[in-house]
């Protein structure tokens, strides 16, 4: 499986074993190498296919790699009003078929990961199908493959359940719906399914610039540097600023 | 006579920097004729890659997994690095200054003459050492080895240096001093293995991404990561501790983490004892560090000083690694030492999982430094003040002792000589000095007063536009040769392409100056190859000995770590195994430095802390990464970065113009708030040109030791201008 020592995978296992996607934003250090590379796809060349941004910049440097989630029951196929959008033997959901989109942008507005882009100068919705042209031949997702911090990992869940801190999940509870997913998202290993609350999107609300609410940040990694905390920082020195 | 004739447009208009988001001609999606397993051109890891090449052009790449440091894994630099060869503004044909307006192009011959011409009329009129030479890291070790020789032997000037100068000099130096040799002690495969990591200024993640994922697998086998920065950079995002240290009080840090060790019985006495000298000096020096006191001078937290020292102190394998943060100071060397004061009390040195590192910024920091491009040095690590050194070099060279020039001035003491009219004329290969030393007015002061320069660089860098003659050299990719990689593996580039038009492969362009210089039979090689085996041959038996090395060997192999004294002998991955150091007594030495303050600390009149450093997105003076489409919309502009603490007091938002003022001249650019930085300290990215060079304020004062210039600290002040410039002004990426 891997060194032991090491802990790192080796090639010739992640070929022969199945193998699967798993996403870790809490591994990210936000240098767009999978954005720069996903545009270097011949297919779609200077057009990315996935994006990655800040959480919030001002109050920390988390960021956040979004590739396609490949839903069981994708919702951008359903709400799709001209049946553009399909999904293939192995679950994989393709960008729109070009003869079929009428830009009309519902799956936009529907996806609950904020995955298709309206690509208008083509006038197609376009999207990450997790490398179909590399992963059909045995060979890694791009953004996988050149991913420095391993926040993006395709390879098989023996490894991750091994040697990963994380547990990784495929379920999603947005409101009333329960979305299942192929693509797997590294969370506590506590965590088997996401919820996901307007609250998770507004950590800082209602907080003085200087009273962090540490309650909010309870379930981080104990001691890890906090910067919406101004107690990381040295408070005789800001005082006489 | 040097000074710009063209507007900063009309250089802008036919040299660049045009960022170009597709190579000439467009995007080539057809099959390449070949794949090129090489390396990237930009920072110390070097990490492995394929280049896809049609027709003798590069038209993209493919990970190539089976390189055993990086396995497939790229930057976002790696990922579009790709772009330059067939990139608008690359250089096809040398260039002459043209009296009246910007330059002419001009026959190779032409340029070789002209050079020659200035460099023998200079040096006669004025001494051989009022002629420099300037080299860099980011060239092979085939290139470091000629240019030593070529200033030695064709040039006889004391005057050459590189920009490692203002990179990698203070941990060499320090390495040299503890340990007896420069290079990292252990290879990056003993990251995982290590149950505590800390990071001294690094801002690892962006700076050398890759090891971010060695970083996570060591966190994954139960480490604790402990940061050391005044930011919270994106490695520091998820550390088990943060110790935000106030700019220039590094090496107080350490005492005060040691005080604690000692108080508490964490360090290894029979190691101590058996394996080291100058213990004594450095326990009652260490001794006043209290945790308290140690909070007082560096910012941190007693209560974060003693949490560090129990992570550290009981572990059972440990890494320490650091980079510029504590390395670009007035007392850079001396912070270095106190940081490997910490590696040594523990003895968790020289065995898997524990050791220690320093991380090289340009893409050959570590072979760049070991062929004799720098000032006090001769092929293979050797001394230019030792007599036996000189003397096997002259001998194995073939020339007389004392024609090798004795030690000469640092890089930033030759742009200070030429600024005092001492030295006359320059020649540079790869070196951008007007954006990457400090005080860049003064340097532009100095460039004006050169009666002739020649500069060797494939794209027109904002140097070079004060030159008399340009030379277009080669691409990483239009060459083949080694490089040596942070870890002190040498590894093979190979040649993808060969250069466009007239330009010429950098050796080339020497050899030819050397040959019409009269020193012919010491300049007359037909391939990068034979470069190598005379350099090899040059370094054996010395303090860097590569000379069980061959091409073959090195492809064969995924790199070779030196020192490799034979060609059976395997490389030698882990320095230091069984307490074993390479001073003459075999033992490791601790310093004793006491904490200084820097050489410009914050007052009444300037009283924030500037520092400054660079972006995932660019690399170094920008030379190349300003060019590439995709990594300037990454970060198109520098920011300044500052606390909201501090904005809110001086009623600064979010993209409000700013200037930032030092007794040196001032900045004008964007404000990014933001609570990842110290509230006393301001930071800005520093790889851009002209009125954007962060140089511009920075202070040019230097270590004593290894002359690298204070870029982490100095004082300034900050006022607002006005609310941005447009409401499209980028502050997020």
């Amino acid at each position: 499986m891997a060194s032991d020592l090491t802990n790192e995978p080796s090639a010739d296992v992640e070929a022969e074993e199945e193998v699967e996607f798993f996403l870790d934003p809490s591994r990210c250090i936000g240098c767009q190498a999978c954005v720069q590379a996903c545009a270097e796809c011949d297919t779609h060349r200077g057009h990315a296919m996935i994006h990655l941004e800040y959480v919030d910049r001002p109050t920390g440097v988390q960021t956040a790699p979004v590739v396609c989630m490949h839903c069981e029951d994708p919702t951008c196929a359903k709400v799709c009003p001209a049946d553009a959008i399909k999904q293939d033997d192995e679950g994989k959901v393709h960008t729109a078929a070009k003869p079929r989109c009428v830009a009309c942008s519902n799956c936009v507005l529907a996806c609950p990961f904020g995955v298709p882009k309206m690509h208008a100068e083509f006038d197609l919705m376009m999207k990450c199908d997790m490398c179909y042209d590399r992963t059909s031949m045995g060979k890694k997702p791009m953004c996988a493959t050149v991913c420095p911090s391993g926040a993006l990992y395709y390879g098989p869940r023996a490894y991750v359940e091994k040697y990963r801190q994380e547990s990784p999940t495929r379920e999603f509870h947005f409101g009333a719906q329960t979305v299942k997913t192929k693509v797997n998202m590294m969370t506590s290993p506590e965590v088997k399914a996401l919820p996901f609350d307007v609250l998770d999107f507004l950590p800082w609300e209602g907080e003085s610039e200087t009273d962090a609410s540490e309650d909010l940040f309870a379930t981080i990694r104990s001691g890890a540097p906090n910067a919406a905390s101004a107690a990381v920082w040295d408070h005789a020195l800001t005082e006489h600023l | 006579m040097a000074t710009l004739n063209l507007t900063e447009q009309e250089y802008i208009d036919r040299y660049g920097p045009n960022p170009a988001h597709t190579p000439a001609g467009g995007w080539d999606n057809r099959q390449p004729d070949k794949l090129v397993k090489t390396h990237c051109c930009f920072c110390g890891v070097q990490c492995g890659i394929q280049l896809k090449v049609k027709e003798n052009k590069v038209i993209g790449f493919e990970p190539w997994e089976e390189f055993p440091v990086n396995r497939g894994k790229l930057c976002p630099k790696g990922v579009k690095r790709y772009m330059q060869n067939e990139h608008p503004d690359r250089l096809k044909a040398h260039l002459i200054r043209s009296l009246d307006h910007g330059f002419r192009e001009a026959s190779f011959d032409e340029a070789l003459d002209k050079t020659v011409a200035e460099i023998q009329r200079i040096q006669g009129a004025y001494g051989k050492d009022a002629f420099a030479f300037l080299g860099g890291a980011s060239m092979t070790n085939e290139k470091a080895y000629l240019n030593g020789k070529f200033a030695r032997v064709a040039l006889q000037t004391a005057n050459i240096d590189y920009n490692g100068r203002l990179c990698m000099v203070s941990a060499g130096a320090a390495n040299k001093l503890a340990f007896g040799v420069d290079r990292s002690a252990n290879p990056w495969s003993d990251i995982p293995q290590a149950k505590v990591i800390i990071l001294a200024g690094t801002n690892l993640a962006e700076c050398f991404p890759i090891l971010t994922d060695y970083v996570w697998r060591a966190r994954d086998n139960g480490a604790k990561i402990i940061v050391i920065d005044p930011r919270i950079t994106p490695i520091a995002r998820t550390a088990d501790l943060f110790l935000p240290v106030r700019p220039g009080r590094d090496n107080a840090l350490a005492h005060g983490i040691l005080h604690v060790l000692v108080q508490r019985s964490w360090i290894d006495e029979s190691f101590i004892a058996n394996h080291t000298s100058g213990w004594e000096n450095l326990e009652s020096l260490v001794a006043e560090y209290t945790p308290e006191k140690t909070e007082q001078i560096t910012g941190v937290p007693a209560q974060s000083i003693v949490a560090a020292a129990e992570l550290w102190g009981p572990a059972e394998t440990s890494m320490l690694l650091h980079a510029r943060g504590i390395e670009h100071h007035t007392k850079g060397v001396e912070n270095v030492l106190s940081y490997i004061n910490l590696v040594l009390a523990s003895g968790r040195i020289g065995k898997p999982g524990s050791g220690y590192g320093t991380i090289t910024g340009q893409g050959n920091g570590q072979g760049g430094r070991e062929h004799g491009q720098r000032c006090n040095q001769l092929p293979g690590g050797r001394d230019i003040n030792s007599p036996p050194h000189r003397q096997h070099i002259a001998e194995f060279w073939g020339v007389e002792e004392t024609s090798i020039p004795q030690e000469g001035l640092t890089a930033c003491e030759i742009i200070d000589a030429i600024e005092a009219g001492q030295i006359k004329g320059l020649l540079s290969i790869s070196f951008n000095p007007l954006v990457s030393i400090p005080d860049s007015e003064r340097t532009r002061a100095a460039l004006e007063k050169l009666e002739f320069y020649g500069a060797i660089d494939f794209f027109m860098n904002e140097t070079a536009r004060h030159a008399d003659v340009v030379f277009a050299g080669s691409l990483q990719e239009e060459d083949e040769g080694t490089v040596t990689t942070g870890e002190g593996r040498c590894v093979r580039l190979h040649n993808s392409v060969s250069p466009p038009g007239d330009a010429r492969r950098d050796w080339e362009i020497i050899c030819r100056l050397g040959q019409k210089l009269g020193q012919e039979k010491h300049f007359s090689y037909d391939k990068a190859g034979q470069i190598f085996e005379e350099l090899t041959a040059a370094s054996k038996g010395g303090p860097i000995d590569y000379s069980g090395m061959t091409y073959q060997r090195i492809e064969d192999e995924m790199g070779i770590f030196w020192p490799c004294p034979a060609p059976d002998h395997p490389g030698t991955p882990r320095l230091f195994e069984n307490g074993k150091f390479h001073h003459p007594d075999g033992r490791a030495k601790f310093h004793a430095y006491p904490y200084r303050p820097p050489a410009e600390d914050i007052d009444s009149e300037f009283p924030l802390f500037f520092t400054s450093g660079r972006v995932v997105s660019q690399y170094l003076s920008g030379t190349q990464t300003r060019r590439i489409g995709g990594l300037v919309d990454q970060y198109p502009e520098p920011l300044c970065e500052m606390h909201p603490l501090l904005a809110k007091k001086l009623g600064i938002e979010d993209g409000d113009r700013v200037r930032v003022v030092t007794r040196r001249g001032d900045i004008e650019l964007p404000a990014q708030i933001v609570r990842s930085i110290r509230p006393d300290t301001l930071f800005i990215p520093y790889h851009w040109a002209g009125k954007k060079a962060a140089n511009r304020i920075t202070n040019r004062a230097l270590d004593p030791i290894s002359k690298i210039p204070e870029f982490k600290v100095c004082a300034c002040r900050v006022e607002k201008i006005g609310p941005p410039e447009n409401a499209s002004t980028s502050h997020g990426q």
